[in-house]
């Protein structure tokens, strides 16, 4: 892997750093060229306002050949009071046309009279630089494998030279000076540096924390699980991070909507293929079961029998009757006439509930805003609520209570059944609607299969969840369905 | 002026009570000042014959003598014995503290007042200095083509004695030294042969002697190679045109400063013992110098 492969988590803060140290060393490197320059510059210009001065002052006493006040002069740059002054030369002398020391300021090693050629190698240098070098101002000598920098300045007035005025300055001492300076502003630089590394480490992790969460989120995305993005949910600004943010909620958004959307066609379209199958299967027993029931029933009328036929008939009645029930059940298609939902209805089914509910302990929270009259067919809605009810307090603990909500407006009566106990299992919820799953023991599994039917058939919804630790089943039916 | 040389060894809470008490002093010297106003002031010339640098004891000596003269004093101060001669001859001081040699030349125009003691005698020396690591040089000899100081062309120990020694060892002084170069005070020829500008020197011992415990430093980088004979001590001169009175009161104020506390703090400020009244014949050997010379 690459570098360029790194997590930006990693990649924008290093990017970030090397800027910073690169920007920094640039300009280090930029401002030292300058310092050099500069300090190169003022060493000589303030040399050079130095000479000057020292050249007016010592003309008329070498004039005079007055040794002492001439030294005087060129050691008055040196009394202790100037130590500090910020280029200190580290010589001052004046030689003649010959080359021969007038005066020093260190006699002692540049003794008066002494030839300026014959102290040192370096000086022999300067002696000949002198000579071959007319001087009509001053002039600075910066020869290589010079330990030091001589800045001549010729003593003449009115065209007469009297002697060459000579300030050395030590290379060392000057390199020593920018090497502090050179110090000095790389500590600053690498403090500024310390303090903006950090930030920038923190800015980008900043910057790449989203982005990380985003691609991860996208990756889940593209698996089909839209995963919750925290950095997302943090990120209040609206900048592209924020529109990529917003596009990717949505898409999320879209992406379950689309799933819940084909779980619930796969499984209505499942219902209704076991709708289907279980009504053409009831109506085929239906008809030889009636035919059965009837020629039992010729049988009894027929006169006398035997007892034990009477008991097997008997027998053979019940069997047949269970069946009869049962593929009534699943026989939803009602044939009672269409009587329109009145409150007296709901008021009926308070009082046939209510028994059950005393019985089991449970509190009947009953909210029903009687309708004067509802154009459903009463019967049916009945049937639901009873379904509903009855189990909604077998499945509510002792001491619990089940909440009853009837709603209306003018394009829909919405029916909402609550009961406190344990919740649905999942696997029972996932299979709730569908016959003979039976959400708890001694149930055939077929209430809520029928409510289903029923509410489908009224062109209705059923939707059951569980909150705050009640299971709640809400049903909705259409007013303008029922009428067509 | 007793206050202050009383102030000297006082602790601080006194020293304030003192310095009130030298107020009201200077206001009464102030006073008397004014009344001797109408008396021409007496003019002392002061020469680097000595060495001069606290010009606070100067002028507690200026005001000493005013003291005891009751008239006005000035002192006046030149950088080289040629200048304080100049104003001998053209009657601009009363009195001067000049070297031996000075004293000679001028010997129409002033009279002797009175002679210091250094060292409790009338007398002092040349000495010839070189660098005190200079191990190779012993004596004047030694010294042929080396750059050369001079302290003044009016002082004896500081230019007549060298050239008359050089003299003496059968040389010509114009052409014995290599270089040779004035530095108008004897102070100054020895930080010339200090700092290395001059290979020698020659110098009053006096002053050599006062430097000697006032800068150690600089006396130190020096070595002493050679003593010349004695000399009469720089004197004090009365210009001739002086009224008599007034030579005898500053004489007596001179004689009289080593019987006082003060005077003796002065004395010893001065780095001398006092003042005698001397004799003529003291500086014959500077009249003979000069002969040597032509100069006599």
């Amino acid at each position: 892997m690459g570098v360029f492969d790194l997590s930006l988590r990693h990649k924008i803060p290093l990017w970030g750093s090397m800027l910073i140290v690169a920007s920094a060393l640039a300009i280090s490197t930029a401002l030292m060229f300058r310092a050099y320059d500069d300090l190169r510059q003022d060493l000589f210009i303030s040399t050079e306002s130095l000479s000057h001065t020292l050249a007016t002052t010592l003309f008329p006493l070498l004039l005079h050949d007055d040794l002492w006040r001439a030294f005087e002069i060129v050691q008055a740059p040196f009394h202790a009071e100037l130590k500090k002054a910020p280029f200190e030369a580290e010589s001052i002398f004046v030689v003649n046309d010959a080359m021969q020391i007038l005066v020093a300021s260190d006699p002692l090693r540049l003794p008066t009279l002494s030839d300026l050629g014959s102290i040192d190698p370096e000086y022999r240098h300067l002696a000949a630089e002198l000579r071959k070098t007319p001087l009509t101002t001053t002039h600075a000598f910066d020869f290589p494998d010079a330990r030091h920098y001589y800045i001549a300045t010729p003593i003449a007035e009115a065209g007469r030279q009297i002697g060459i005025l000579v300030i050395s300055h030590d290379q060392a001492a000057f390199l020593q000076r920018f090497l502090d300076l050179t110090v000095r502003s790389t500590l600053i630089g690498l403090l500024v540096v310390a303090v903006i590394l950090p930030i920038n480490w923190y800015w980008g992790r900043r910057m790449a924390e989203p982005l990380v969460d985003l691609a991860r989120g996208m990756d889940a995305l593209m698996q089909g699980k839209p995963a919750l993005l925290l950095a997302a949910e943090n990120y209040p600004y609206r900048d592209e991070l924020g529109q990529l943010f917003a596009v990717y909620r949505e898409a999320a958004a879209a992406l379950n909507e689309k799933a819940l959307l084909e779980q619930e066609v796969l499984s209505s379209e499942r219902l209704a293929a076991v709708g289907r199958l279980a009504a053409g299967i009831a109506h085929e027993v239906n008809n030889p079961l009636g035919g059965m029931l009837m020629a039992l029933d010729n049988l009894k009328q027929r006169g006398p029998l035997e007892p034990t036929t009477v008991k097997t008939i008997a027998l053979m009645e019940r069997g047949l009757q269970q069946v009869a029930e049962t593929i009534g059940a699943l026989l939803v298609e009602a044939h009672v006439p269409i009587r329109p939902l009145t409150g007296h209805d709901f008021d009926d089914v308070h009082t046939l509930i209510g028994p059950q509910a005393d019985k089991k302990q449970v509190a009947l929270d009953w909210q029903v805003e009687p309708p004067e009259k509802i154009d459903l067919p009463a019967g049916l809605v009945r049937q639901i609520l009873i379904n509903l009810l009855l189990n909604a307090v077998q499945a509510a603990d002792a001491g619990g209570r089940v909440g009853m909500v009837a709603s209306w407006t003018d394009k829909a009566l919405m029916l909402t059944v609550a009961n406190t106990g344990a919740p649905l299992p999942e696997t029972v919820r996932k299979h709730l609607f569908e016959p003979f799953i039976a959400g708890r023991e001694g149930g055939h599994g077929l209430g809520l299969w029928v409510t289903y039917q029923t509410v489908t058939q009224l062109g209705g919804q059923i939707v059951a969840d569980c909150l705050e630790g009640e299971t709640r089943f809400v049903v909705t039916l259409p007013l303008e369905n029922s009428t067509a | 002026m007793h206050t202050k040389t009383i102030l000297e060894g006082c602790n601080f809470g006194r020293r304030k009570t003192l310095g009130l008490l030298a107020a009201l002093v200077a206001s009464y010297i102030g006073n008397v000042s004014t009344a001797w106003g109408g008396v021409k002031p007496l003019r002392v010339g002061l020469t680097p014959a000595f060495v001069h640098d606290e010009y606070g004891m100067l002028e507690e000596w200026r005001r000493y003598l005013e003291a005891k003269l009751k008239r006005q004093v000035e002192f006046v101060m030149r950088d080289s014995y040629r200048e304080t001669m100049d104003l001998l001859r053209l009657d601009k001081l009363d009195f001067a503290w000049i070297c031996d040699y000075p004293f000679v030349h001028l010997k129409d125009q002033v009279r002797l007042l009175a002679v210091p003691l250094n060292q409790g005698r009338p007398f002092y020396r040349s000495y010839l200095i070189v660098r005190a690591n200079d191990n190779a040089r012993k004596g004047m000899r030694d010294l042929k083509g080396a750059v050369f100081a001079y302290a003044d062309p009016y002082s004896n120990t500081g230019y007549l004695s060298p050239r008359y020694q050089v003299r003496q060892l059968g040389e010509d002084p114009a052409h014995f030294f290599r270089k040779t170069f004035f530095t108008w005070s004897h102070r100054k020829a020895i930080e010339a042969v200090a700092t290395g500008l001059a290979q020698g020197a020659a110098v009053d011992s006096y002053v050599w002697d006062t430097l000697s415990r006032l800068r150690p430093d600089i006396t130190g980088k020096t070595r002493i190679i050679d003593k010349s004979a004695e000399y009469g001590f720089p004197p004090f001169v009365a210009h001739h045109a002086v009224a008599e009175e007034d030579y005898r009161a500053m004489q007596g104020a001179l004689l009289g400063m080593r019987d006082e506390l003060i005077g003796r703090r002065l004395l010893d400020f001065l780095n001398i013992d006092g003042f005698v009244v001397g004799d003529k014949r003291m500086y014959d050997d500077v009249a003979k110098m000069m002969h040597a010379f032509g100069e006599y």
